[in-house]
């Protein structure tokens, strides 16, 4: 039995990097969702980027932004007496970045999907911003946002690039799953990277079809 | 409590531009075809239309001016939508609550008597995507008036549904309008409607006020007839239940000179009734006609002629303090030699405006 404690540490990082995404990723879809402003598309355009760079050239830039050197960096080392990359830390900034659209895209469409309709009729009924979003908006976004929770979960847990260039691999730190495999392969431990890949594997589809068979029973969202 | 509107807004080369007053007591139509600015005259009472310029108060309220925005929440009036716009995610019941929860303790109705008067008991544990398109509306309905508002709009809330539907839910809106505890603003297109529930009436075209008063007066008003069209064009008059006829089937129903038969119980004796009478249903006779099938002739007096530009001449006419409009031909006018404040006879076939005339094609498609 090979040490699991990658798989928990990439559990960890998927986790924390779905919350800190679900507070960052729900106002900006929201804002894209509802604004006109011109700056729109330059923002769709950014957010979207992860899903075409190679995790390498993101990897690149957050090292060197999140590197002591840099002012953010240094900033968070002066804030915590430990540095951003190479840290369990830097592993969720950089997979939150990484894994931004598969929060942010879902939860927009969703809100697209709602319009102003709903939104509008509570108004007249006195619900103001936030009482719209949480107790409108929200709840018919249920499946968007049960969606991006997935996406943003599974997508995390099997990234590679990103936290290899971030974090590097420093087993018990920042070896996460996909690194150890990827170690025990090149180190000819295949029975470790059997056991590990079956996990994964196992894991992530019993995930998906928890999603798909909830998402069947939904109630239908039509006003 | 009056309601005034100076506002302009523009959507590309159409422009809503109107200065009014509008008393709001009763049910106050608004009236016009598609696309002249009904909707979005509501739209802009209630505060969703950011783009509207202009001033917008209630009493001494100010709601819109330069410098000043109230928010929609906080104008405390109610918008029934053409669609609606139930939250699919709450039952029935929960759609009612959310509006009860928010309208505090301002005064209104309460609960039990929305869904009493409304039938909406049935229905409380079924979620929209279960209800029919009536039934949606019945829910639409109540839930605006559990927001307790102090002025109801309604925004063509029948066109969605067939003529089985909307003769489904006109009782409860004229239960509501016959009430008179909320002021109501009705946008319609349908002139069937809007004669069955309405006291006042705005007629708006492209965008602008063209007619507007009292309902009986503005509908007999033979200007009336190039805004309306000539199959919506027609007096709308009120007379008591004086007495019905079981063998025949006949209710007599008075005005204030004269008196019209109608067919079908219309109600007992001293009810209320409104008549809708369309101009194009109305011939006029210079002498008291006898041997005719029709059962209704009024002695009346010529108040106006005017001739559009078509073969058409809109008669106005006056029996007592009621008003009628005919159409008659540009031809026949001249052989008959109409003029002001000639007696001539009306003979017409006369409709009360209830349930039977809500098909959808008004009252003319009988």
């Amino acid at each position: 039995m090979p040490d699991l404690g990658p798989l928990w540490l990439s559990l960890q990082v998927a986790a924390c990097t779905t919350l800190v995404l679900l507070l960052l990723g729900t106002p900006l879809a929201w804002w894209l969702a509802q604004t006109r402003a011109r700056i729109r598309p330059v923002v769709e355009a950014l957010t979207a980027l992860p899903l075409v760079l190679p995790p390498t050239v993101l990897g690149f830039y957050l090292l060197i932004t999140l590197s002591p050197n840099a002012p953010l960096g240094a900033l968070w080392l002066d804030a915590t007496g430990s540095t951003l990359t190479f840290s369990f830390a830097g592993l969720v900034v950089a997979s939150a970045f990484y894994s931004l659209p598969f929060m942010v895209q879902p939860l927009q469409s969703a809100f697209e999907s709602i319009g102003k309709g709903p939104l509008e009729v509570a108004a007249t009924m006195g619900a103001g911003p936030l009482d719209q979003f949480f107790n409108v908006a929200t709840p018919l976004a249920a499946r968007g946002y049960l969606t991006a929770i997935v996406l943003t979960m599974a997508h995390t847990l099997g990234e590679f690039g990103v936290v290899l260039m971030v974090g590097g691999n420093i087993p018990g730190r920042t070896q996460v799953v996909s690194i150890a495999i990827y170690e025990k392969v090149e180190t000819i431990d295949y029975a470790a990277a059997h056991v590990l890949s079956a996990i994964l594997l196992s894991l992530s589809f019993a995930v998906l079809l928890l999603v798909y068979t909830l998402n069947r029973r939904f109630p239908v969202q039509a006003g | 409590m009056g309601l005034s509107l100076d506002i302009t807004l523009r959507f590309g080369t159409f422009q809503l531009a109107l200065a009014e007053t509008i008393a709001l007591s009763g049910v106050t139509a608004v009236f016009g075809p598609s696309g002249c600015g009904k909707s979005t005259l509501l739209r802009v009472i209630a505060g969703l239309e950011r783009g509207a310029m202009g001033r917008v108060a209630l009493g001494a309220e100010v709601w819109q001016a330069a410098g000043v925005f109230v928010r929609p929440e906080r104008r405390k009036l109610a918008l029934v939508f053409q669609d609606a716009r139930l939250f699919g995610h709450l039952s029935v019941a929960g759609n009612l609550q959310f509006a009860a929860r928010r309208a505090g303790n301002s005064p209104g109705f309460g609960t039990d008597e929305v869904i009493k008067t409304l039938d909406l008991g049935p229905l409380m544990a079924r979620r929209p995507a279960q209800l029919s398109g009536g039934e949606k509306q019945r829910v639409a309905i109540g839930r605006a008036l559990l927001s307790r508002p102090r002025l109801l709009m309604l925004d063509e809330p029948l066109s969605a549904l067939d003529s089985q539907r909307k003769a489904e839910i006109l009782p409860y809106l004229e239960r509501l309008a016959g009430e008179g505890r909320v002021p109501m603003l009705y946008v319609s297109h349908a002139v069937s409607e809007v004669a069955r529930l309405a006291t006042d009436i705005i007629v708006l075209h492209n965008g602008q006020v063209s007619l507007r008063g009292p309902l009986t007066q503005v509908l007999s008003d033979p200007a009336a007839v190039a805004l309306l069209g000539v199959r919506d064009a027609g007096a709308v008059l009120t007379g008591l239940v004086q007495g019905y006829d079981p063998v025949d089937g006949l209710t007599e129903v008075g005005l204030d000179q004269g008196r019209l038969i109608l067919p079908g119980r219309l109600g007992p004796v001293g009810a209320q009734v409104r008549v809708r009478v369309p101009a194009q249903d109305v011939i006029l006779s210079l002498a008291a006609p006898t041997g005719l099938s029709a059962l209704n002739v009024l002695a009346v007096t010529v108040t106006s002629l005017s001739a559009g530009t078509g073969p058409g001449v809109a008669v106005g006419l006056a029996c007592g303090t009621d008003r009628l409009l005919a159409r008659v031909t540009r031809r026949s006018a001249a052989a008959m030699g109409l003029t002001e404040g000639m007696q001539v006879y009306a003979i017409l076939k006369a409709t009360a405006v209830g349930q039977q005339d809500i098909g959808s094609g008004g009252p003319e498609g009988r």
